[in-house]
């Protein structure tokens, strides 16, 4: 029973925060960006599954890495974001399966947040809330940003700077991310609970509060679900954040 | 115009250089206070990148010298990924920030009239995009600048919004001491509005008072073969 409850915290508190940023990433499709970073991990997750130590720690690494790829990438050469995913995705999940048993793939692949203890809940929820503050003070320049990078400089803004403190963030929800959800899901923890916010919203502090509320809402149902039909938590997660965004297909505004 | 204004900007020997390609060539004009300048030329001849210059937003080389303390007031040409966003059009105002006062009263210079309160409310991609273009002008305003510029106003705006929003500077313009730059395609803009015009592709062709200087060889070399010189008959 407390293993569920820590759990059910550990998992609202990274659904929320991960569905908070996600509504700064989906305009200029930043959550393409998490595709290929979730699949990436996939070779850390690999390393802390054989060797004993925590996930997202296994994880973070390999997002640094992602996220210093993709800037190369998109800096350096024409190559677009889907070819990228496309290379990212195929070498992550390679290099995982050279030495990863199959038996501990479905962790790596879709979460397992039952495995999460005391010290690990209140180290995620506080680096959520850390998380959460540091999103909620770069916000409306990261919109800005979003909305034209050359109205931003114009403006005065560094942007440089707040792209900076936004992947960081990026980086550190996708690491704990995988936890919960994997390396397979973490872009639609990410992207699902946006997308339904951005369906509902008619102004940016719904948006913003209705991606977190719907993300740590899904996490809920999801974990609750999978308790009482004994089924792997990530899916369900995911299944529940789908099924928000078909109901919110119905209410949709403009 | 008024003589021996001040001089708010200077620009000597500009010269951009993109992927190894030159856009704008050895480019030095001067704008003054109480000036309606508009920078004249086809697509592709360098305009957007020399607001962005302008603004120190792309590298270059030569002099950009900005008077003192200057305000400036941007109206970009588009903002494509806005309508991917529901922000409101207060939200989008506030990420300037604005006071509600000072939206308040910008709001009536750019001359809405619906109920500020319920409008200021309305997600921005729901805007008619003479809306929006008025929105955007409001953007600029806000702050209080000594000098707009303005990327190709005419972009997407059916005839009647155009009208209105070349009314709008132009009262904007005799209301204050403000100094406005544009940038067009658009020959007529030229003729009804502006006092200088700078006729440019990648390297200036032609400068001064639009009546005298916009012949129809320069118009030629400016654009090629197609081009009349004629103004468009009011609506």
């Amino acid at each position: 029973m407390e293993r569920f409850l820590l759990s059910l915290i550990t998992g609202i508190f990274i659904g929320g925060t991960a569905g908070y940023l996600g509504t700064l990433m989906l305009s200029k499709k930043m959550v393409l960006v998490a595709g290929p970073l979730g699949h990436l991990t996939l070779p850390g997750i690999a390393l802390a599954l054989l060797y004993g130590f925590d996930i997202s720690l296994g994880a973070f690494p390999f997002v640094i890495l992602g996220i210093i790829l993709i800037w190369i990438f998109e800096m350096r050469t024409k190559l677009s974001m889907e070819a990228l995913t496309a290379i990212i995705f195929a070498s992550g999940v390679a290099i995982a399966f050279l030495f990863l048993p199959i038996e501990q793939a479905e962790t790596a692949l879709i979460g397992n947040i039952a495995k999460v203890g005391f010290t690990d809940a209140l180290l995620v929820s506080f680096l959520c809330l850390l998380l959460f503050l540091i999103i909620k003070k770069i916000y409306s320049k990261i919109t800005l940003i979003n909305i034209s990078e050359d109205l931003a400089k114009s403006e005065g803004v560094e942007v440089k700077k707040y792209n900076l403190l936004y992947l960081g963030a990026i980086a550190i929800i996708v690491a704990l991310g995988v936890k919960v959800v994997g390396g397979l899901l973490i872009a639609a923890l990410v992207a699902i609970p946006a997308a339904t916010s951005r369906n509902l919203s008619k102004n940016l502090f719904q948006f913003s509060l209705l991606g977190l509320l719907l993300g740590a809402a899904s996490s809920l149902s999801g974990i609750l679900l999978a308790n009482f039909l004994n089924l792997p938590a990530g899916p369900l997660i995911i299944l529940t954040a789908t099924f928000f965004f078909l109901i919110s297909l119905v209410f949709r505004r403009g | 115009m008024i003589k021996e204004a001040e001089t708010v900007l200077k620009v000597k020997n500009l010269n951009v250089v993109f992927d190894n390609t030159k856009i704008i060539e050895n480019l030095s004009f001067e704008v003054k206070k109480g000036d309606v300048l508009t920078v004249l030329g086809p697509n592709g001849a360098g305009k957007t990148v020399l607001l962005k210059t302008l603004l120190g937003v792309l590298p270059h080389e030569g002099e950009i010298k900005w008077e003192k303390e200057i305000k400036i007031g941007y109206v970009p040409q588009r903002l494509p990924f806005i309508k991917d966003i529901p922000i409101s059009i207060e939200e989008f105002l506030k990420l300037k920030e604005a006071s509600k006062k000072e939206i308040k009263e910008i709001f009536n210079s750019v001359g809405f009239k619906e109920s500020p309160a319920f409008f200021q409310k309305k997600k921005i991609g729901e805007l008619s995009s003479g809306q929006f273009q008025r929105i955007l002008v409001a953007w600029a305003l806000i702050g209080n600048p000594d000098i707009l510029l303005f990327d190709e106003p005419t972009t997407g705006i059916d005839i009647g919004g155009e009208e209105t929003i070349y009314t709008l500077l132009h009262r904007l313009w005799e209301k204050g001491n403000l100094t406005i730059l544009l940038v067009t395609h658009d020959l007529s803009v030229v003729l009804k509005f502006s006092n200088f015009v700078i006729c440019l592709n990648k390297c200036p062709i032609c400068r001064g008072a639009p009546k005298e200087v916009l012949t129809p060889e320069i118009l030629h070399k400016l654009y090629g073969e197609e081009v009349k010189f004629y103004e468009h008959h009011k609506h």
